[in-house]
């Protein structure tokens, strides 16, 4: 199997506080490659930096065999490289489908296109349909984003990260907030998305990321302290101590 | 066409009948109302495409405003009193281009600053730059310095001739009407989309792949030479240039305008731009200190709508729902 | 350009950097702990002056008055905060913006009502009408030097209030983590009011100190709070010592560069092309500065922690 990304010495501090303390991860070809750690671990800053919104102080970021340390996340997106937000961050004002449209066209070049109406483009609406059918929300392409509840705006996360077609998905918190069935519906739906693509997950629901990693990184205080398969890390006294023992 | 579409509609349609009756009547009083008001809602109709559409605000577009009439003012100054040749003429083409190109060019070098930076930062920094040009301006003693500029030639068209005070308001309102036309056109495509993603979520769109920096610096500059355009007209109007138009006051009222009218909707610059007018007519009326009932309903309006201005601005749907 | 003439700028551009900081220090305190954009901090600026004008005439002695009008400054400054700032604080900068622009309307329309439209000159007392003489024989205005002593005793008694003592503290924590000071007990309200009447004692200071020189006039403050801008755009919003840096350097940089950036341009131009240039060039001086400073630190240069 071969890396798509590594991570290599990282290191990010704010103030005197010590987010990132040299890190180093490996995500292979394929897997689904979760990240699980107390609060205040460093897990969002590492996204972060991993996406290109905040840069490291030392260390380096490898994609595909490119360096992307200091790729800012724009030019990120291009190689396949798509996060999801804890934090909900749609655009509110804009409706379902545009929302996913978005994702799609920036797969299509540039946008400086000035005179074009958009929403005349059938092509690119029926692509996005046929990604919110993919998590269950087609019947709503054309409500406000701002009317549908909490955990269809997490699907809709998935549906934009689905939409800019990566090979690599950073997925932040997808269960954040998600009531029992609604966790159980995203299980369900990262598992039919798992093998496609090679996927990050952060994710505090420890019985969603046992069930579905096919291998599992423990941070704590910025610092990876295990890595291993799910067996493997259930049995690993470090982790039991440092982290599981806590639950 | 929608709801907002409609307004836009109706409004323009006003303003294309009403002042040819007032001209006919005799009022021209109103009808130099009318011209003003027009001329504000380009202005504002363009501050709108950055500050309600995109999310940026400025409050610095009176600068824009100012350098777009001083393009008409200074080459007809040399045209009459000697002197840089190369733009001492009347030309309207020449000088509205020049008016359109200045103000791009401004907006260009200077948005490449202000976009570095986020909220407050901006607001202040858009706020100093056009503070700089009006200091510029004030310095130049050859074109007045404080006390402005007065030419008396306007723009010269080939088959309309601006000192006709109809013909000046039927090209300003011509103007407006491309202007919201192009606007309209622009929000509703791709470019206008990320513009308005970007307002909404410039991390989300950060990692889609959108470089939200260069989307905003194109709108940024658009709108500015849009101001600029109505500079221009203003500059033809007043046939009085003075630094006083980019007072930075003047850009508070620009906002004033598109906020209140509706900021991200079609039609809101201009009833805003008409509100203004209205408010600023009934109440100097008035009294001489029309200034105090101005800023009180300014104050009282912020604290008392629901969700504050912003929320006015953020919560609205965008055009075309 | 000769050494006598430079001093005294110097010294006119320390003096302007001193005014510019007390009107600055507000606004970037004000920012750094509420999270508000105060325009109005303008109209706090001309609102001390004609106060202190009225008090000069009242009472015919200028110091006397000033230290009067302070604290009445500062009571402007807390009603303004009671009644239009307080509600604000929670929204978005726009809302502020707007705000107090209208503030500043009503306020300067007040002035206009109260004062009249003309201006109002402030006397001086003769012990400080005269000049100076400094040490190499060089004339300055008495009154200047009173503005920059009177300048820096309030930038030292400002760092003094912010670093030594019990409120400085709150204010500092407060800056840096508000749910935390007020998870401490603290009555965060009370500390939003001094610290926005605090501002206003300051601006309105700043406003009387010029007034002798200037007089007292409606629009006296817009320019000097888009300069305070600059300043604390350039010093990075929230950083008092970098509001104390920056004002001393912008006050300098354009009263010396008003003075000789002609003289700075002959050397590489013809003396016309100079005379015509430099006028326009220094009056934008600082803000071409302050566009290099953001091209390469958009925080500005002492920017404030992360919250």
């Amino acid at each position: 199997m071969t890396q798509i990304l590594r991570v290599d010495g990282l290191n990010k501090s704010f103030g005197g506080i010590t987010a990132t303390d040299n890190l180093t991860l490996g995500v292979e070809t394929g897997e689904l490659h979760a990240i699980i750690g107390p609060n205040g671990a460093g897990k969002t800053t590492l996204i972060g930096q991993l996406s290109g919104l905040q840069f490291p102080d030392t260390g380096r970021i490898t994609y595909k065999d490119r360096d992307i340390t200091r790729l800012p996340a724009y030019r990120r997106a291009p190689l396949g490289i798509a996060r999801s937000f804890q934090i909900t961050s749609l655009v509110m004002e804009m409706s379902v489908i545009d929302n996913v449209t978005l994702a799609l066209r920036a797969k299509q070049g540039h946008s400086f296109r000035f005179i074009r109406a958009v929403r005349k483009d059938k092509a690119l609406r029926d692509g996005a349909l046929a990604l919110l059918d993919r998590v269950g929300l087609a019947d709503k392409a054309d409500r406000p984003t701002v009317a549908l509840s909490h955990g269809e705006h997490r699907k809709m996360e998935i549906a934009i990260a689905l939409g800019a077609k990566a090979e690599l998905m950073l997925l932040d918190e997808p269960m954040a907030g998600l009531g029992a069935e609604e966790s159980v519906q995203m299980v369900e739906l990262l598992r039919s998305i798992k093998g496609r693509h090679s996927i990050l997950l952060i994710e505090h629901d420890m019985d969603a990321v046992f069930a579905l990693a096919d291998r599992i990184s423990v941070l704590v205080y910025g610092h990876i302290i295990a890595t291993g398969t799910p067996d493997e890390i259930r049995a690993n006294e470090a982790v039991q101590h440092a982290y599981l023992g806590e639950e | 066409m929608t709801r907002q579409d409609w307004i836009a509609v109706i409004m323009l349609a006003l303003l294309a009948v009403l002042p040819p009756l007032f001209i006919w009547t005799g009022q021209y009083f109103w009808m130099d109302l009318a011209t003003r008001l027009v001329i504000l809602a380009i202005a504002a109709s363009s501050l709108n495409l950055v500050l309600g559409f995109g999310g940026l605000v400025s409050f610095g577009h009176a600068a824009f405003v100012g350098l777009g009439a001083y393009a008409v003012g200074i080459p007809a100054y040399h045209w009459l009193y000697g002197g840089m040749d190369a733009i001492a003429v009347t030309n309207g083409f020449t000088q509205f281009g020049l008016a359109i190109g200045v103000t791009a060019f401004f907006a260009l070098i200077t948005g490449m600053i202000c976009l570095r930076t986020r909220g407050v930062y901006f607001i202040m920094i858009t706020m100093a730059f056009a503070q700089m040009i009006y200091y510029g301006i004030v310095s130049i003693e050859e074109y007045g310095g404080d006390d402005g500029l007065v030419i008396d030639t306007r723009s010269e068209f080939p088959l309309i001739d601006l000192d006709d005070p109809l013909q000046l308001y039927g090209l300003c309102w011509v103007s407006l009407l491309v202007v919201v036309l192009f606007v309209r056109m622009i929000v509703r495509s791709r470019f206008g989309m990320v513009l308005q993603g970007g307002k909404g979520n410039e991390e989300r769109m950060a990692t889609l792949g959108y470089n939200v920096y260069a989307y905003q610096l194109v709108a940024y500059v658009i709108s500015g030479a849009i101001c600029g355009y109505a500079g221009a007209l203003l500059g033809n109007f007043t046939t009085f240039i003075s630094p006083e138009m980019m007072d930075w006051t003047r850009s508070g009222e620009l906002m004033f305008m598109v906020i209140l009218g509706g900021a991200s909707t079609l039609a809101g610059p201009i009833i805003g731009a008409t509100m203004f007018i209205v408010l600023e007519e009934v109440l100097s009326s008035w009294t001489v200190y029309w200034h105090l009932p101005f800023g009180l309903f300014l104050i009282l309006v912020v604290l008392y709508i629901r969700g504050g201005l912003t929320g006015l601005l953020s919560g609205k749907k965008g055009e075309g729902e | 350009m000769d050494a006598s003439l430079l001093i005294i700028q110097t010294l006119n551009g320390v003096q302007l950097g001193l005014l510019l900081f007390l009107v600055a220090s507000g606004l970037t305190l004000v920012f750094g702990i509420l999270d508000f954009v105060n325009l109005a901090h303008a109209a706090l600026y001309m609102v001390g002056a004609f106060i202190c004008a009225s008090l000069t005439y009242a009472l015919g002695n200028f110091v006397l008055a000033v230290l009067l009008a302070l604290p009445l400054t500062a009571v402007v400054g807390l009603v303004v905060e009671r009644t239009v700032a307080r509600p604000l604080y929670s929204r978005g900068h726009l809302d502020q913006v707007l705000a107090t622009f209208g503030l500043i309307l009503v306020f300067e329309t007040l002035a206009h009502m109260i004062w009249g439209p003309a201006g109002m000159s402030v006397p001086l007392p003769d012990s400080l009408n005269g000049q100076t003489t400094l040490p190499g024989g060089i004339q300055i205005p008495t009154f200047r030097l009173v503005i920059i002593g009177a300048g820096l005793a309030a930038a030292g008694g400002l760092f003094w209030l912010v670093n030594y003592t019990r409120l400085g503290m709150l204010i500092r924590a407060g800056a840096s983590n508000r749910t935390m000071v007020s998870a401490l007990g603290i009555n965060i309200q009370l500390l939003f009011s001094l610290v926005f009447a605090l501002g206003a004692a300051l601006a309105g200071l700043a406003g009387m100190l010029i007034a002798p020189i200037t007089e007292a006039s409606i629009g006296m403050g817009h320019s000097i709070i888009i300069t305070a801008f600059v300043v604390i755009i350039v010093g990075g919003i929230g950083s008092m010592k970098g509001a104390f840096v920056a004002a001393i350097l912008i006050g300098l940089i354009d009263t010396l560069g008003r003075s000789f950036i002609d003289d700075l341009f002959k050397l590489v131009m013809s003396s016309e092309a100079a005379e015509n240039a430099a006028p326009a060039i220094s009056a934008m001086l600082i803000y071409i500065i302050m566009a290099a400073v953001l091209a390469f630190r958009p925080q500005g240069l002492f920017p404030p922690k992360v919250r």
